[in-house]
């Protein structure tokens, strides 16, 4: 174990570098002459930060967007990455894969987050309950992908199963299924594992928000004369729909970045890459920054427009509260 | 990323949760005995789903501690055998563990870069953020409310952005060595900090102003009340930041492969794993085990501090 002190040495000497810099921004603020005390103050406690986003976030953007014109040697090439991406057979099946993500993700994990924060809903043990679904959100999608891949597994017909889910085939007759090789219902299987794992965060947002819902409200549905359905139709819905439209957008947006199921179940081969994976697979694999600089753009604009949305209906919210 | 129902109405809805505690819950009695009778079924459907979430880890937990022979080869077969086999092994954990041969996974090396790659960047992003949060709560500057938006819509931009740039600048601007803990650390705080601002922004800003402005009398200056009073006030909105920096930084793979260069030298638990379960082969039995480590101390972080996690999420976070 003698690897763990050279690392640990690393570590120290970064704290100590860091809480250096971080003393000295303190000393020269509190050393300042009382004249331009407030803005030396303003400008130190927000350079770090600033700087690094800076360097970090804007500069990389404005450089990727550029980068998505020019080809693989950095010439520009005008709209050739984006001919390429939209034209190719594997890159149009990346496009088709990823708008499927997009559609189905949310539906399916908002669907059922919601439907288990109803189900649960001061049952007994709710805690306990609420863990297991929201368990997935702590793991990695890389220990995901395992999980899944176990979940999944093969063996020829006749040959003992080992995955779950070919056992259950087997029991009932059917040949075993490679899951993840065939095309292009295996993109399906991969949704699946995204959708295991944001189901827990829809149920957690969404549970709140019914247990925000006045008591008295359901109360007066059901003195009315509603059943179940009616109530949850007509006074749960409309109570929740803020909470609705968050959950939807941000797994959303996670979905369209989702890069590491895809990378570590199937590295995108057999028709299931997603525009972030391959984006990172033009980048850093074929020597082809190019095509992803025009990949992430793409990514970008399809974000877009659901943050903002987001954000509106964010700020209509706090109006009304 | 993201923000969830105006922290307020969220807040008021965690704390109506104790209606889920059956003691504390004053509705009248026909009501239960109505949602009793009604809810058979969806309690059926809760329970089925409850199965259908747990199986999968528990299915990886199993076959963790299962011999090799078990897991692959001729006499091979299903986790939910060892029940009937009753047959288990601490094998498959030493075997990951320990670094024996060009083989092995080695995997306590990545285990230890992960956390020397996530406890620096979490500190880094909790002062930080914290920092400019103050700033932007409290200073009086011109432009403040706008750059504020400005560093909000800054969680639009999708990692996959600022990737190829940021290492051309990294390995060719700044010449920060290849295969250094230095990339990582950077480039994780960059990408943490827009988040992190506004999470604590929003805390921050709802401190009283007499509180500050009471120490403001007494002569403390910025730093004073920076540290005296702002972080100590902060806690909880600093845990809940804390843990999700933690998780996220502990789970990703994507800035892992860009920046880590690969060796047992930085490379985290998460880039080995991939690794691992990329190649088919004779360790194939390894697998659910190197699962499992990596899994375990987010798993614990989760289980232990599960209260902040959800508040951070019911206050404006989760980072995509």
């Amino acid at each position: 174990m003698e690897f763990i002190g050279g690392k640990l040495l690393q570590v120290v000497i970064a704290l100590a570098i860091f809480a250096a810099v971080i003393g000295i921004i303190m000393l020269v603020v509190d050393r300042a002459p009382k004249s331009v005390k407030d803005r030396v103050t303003v400008a130190g406690f927000l350079a770090p930060a600033a700087i690094l986003m800076l360097v970090g976030l804007v500069y990389p953007a404005v450089r990727t967007s550029t980068l998505a014109f020019t080809d693989a040697s950095g010439n520009a090439n005008g709209f050739d990455n984006f001919v390429w991406m939209f034209t190719q057979p594997e890159a149009l099946t990346t496009l088709r894969n990823t708008v499927i993500w997009t559609v189905l993700v949310p539906l399916l994990s908002t669907g059922f987050g919601l439907a288990y924060a109803v189900f649960i809903d001061k049952a007994r043990g709710e805690k306990v309950l609420k863990s297991l679904v929201f368990m997935p959100m702590a793991i990695s999608f890389v220990g995901a992908g395992i999980i899944w891949k176990l979940v999944y597994d093969y063996r020829g017909p006749g040959i003992e199963q080992t995955g779950v889910l070919n056992f259950f085939r087997d029991a009932l007759g059917m040949d075993p299924k490679q899951f993840l090789l065939d095309a292009p219902e295996n993109t399906l299987f991969l949704i699946i594992v995204m959708v295991w794992i944001q189901t827990g965060f829809a149920m957690v947002i969404l549970s709140a928000a019914i247990k925000g819902v006045p008591v008295e409200l359901v109360e007066a549905a059901r003195l009315d004369g509603a059943n179940a359905w009616q109530q949850f139709r007509n006074v749960t819905i409309p109570g929740i729909r803020g909470a609705l439209v968050v959950v939807l957008t941000t797994i959303t947006i996670a979905t369209l970045k989702v890069f590491d199921i895809v990378r570590t179940m199937t590295a995108g081969n057999y028709d299931t890459s997603v525009v972030a994976n391959e984006m990172y697979t033009q980048a850093f694999r074929a020597g082809e920054p190019g095509r992803g600089a025009a990949l992430a753009l793409i990514l970008f604009l399809m974000v877009l427009p659901i943050v903002v949305y987001n954000a509106r209906v964010l700020r209509k919210q706090r109006e009304i509260h | 990323m993201t923000a969830t129902p105006a922290p307020k109405e969220a807040s008021k809805a965690t704390r109506q949760r104790p209606g889920s505690d059956p003691t504390e819950d004053a509705q009248p009695i026909m009501r239960r005995v109505k949602t009793k009778l009604t809810s058979k079924w969806a309690t059926a459907a809760a329970i089925i789903i409850a199965v259908v979430w747990s199986v999968p880890t528990f299915g990886l937990f199993v076959t963790s501690f299962r011999p090799a022979a078990k897991q692959v080869g001729p006499r091979s077969n299903g986790w939910w055998n060892a029940f009937v086999d009753w047959d288990f092994t601490f094998k498959n954990y030493t075997d990951v563990l320990t670094p024996a041969g060009s083989q092995s996974a080695n995997l306590s090396q990545y285990f230890v870069n992960s956390i020397a790659i996530v406890i620096p960047v979490t500190i880094f992003v909790l002062v930080l953020a914290s920092m400019a949060a103050y700033v932007f709560a409290w200073g009086k500057f011109k432009g403040r409310d706008a750059l504020f938006i400005f560093v909000f819509a800054l969680q639009i931009i999708p990692l996959q952005m600022a990737l190829i740039p940021l290492l051309q600048f990294f390995t060719q601007t700044l010449h920060l060595p290849a295969g250094s803990y230095a990339q990582l650390w950077i480039a994780h705080t960059m990408f943490g900090l827009p988040l992190g601002i506004f999470l604590l922004h929003n805390f921050i800003s709802e401190i009283p102003g007499e509180v500050i402005e009471a120490a403001r009398v007494d002569g403390a200056g910025h730093s004073t009340i920076f540290w005296r009073i702002i972080l100590p006030l902060s806690v909880p909105a600093l845990a809940s930041l804390a843990i999700f920096q933690f998780l996220w930084v502990w789970n990703d793979l994507l800035v892992a492969l860009v920046f880590s260069g690969g060796t047992a030298d930085v490379a985290p638990i998460t880039q080995r794993l991939a690794e691992i379960s990329g190649t088919r082969g004779a360790r194939d039995y390894l697998n659910p085990a190197a699962a499992f480590v990596s899994i375990i101390i987010p798993l614990l972080v989760f289980f232990g501090l599960q209260r902040y996690f959800v508040r951070g999420l019911l206050s404006g976070g989760l980072k995509g």
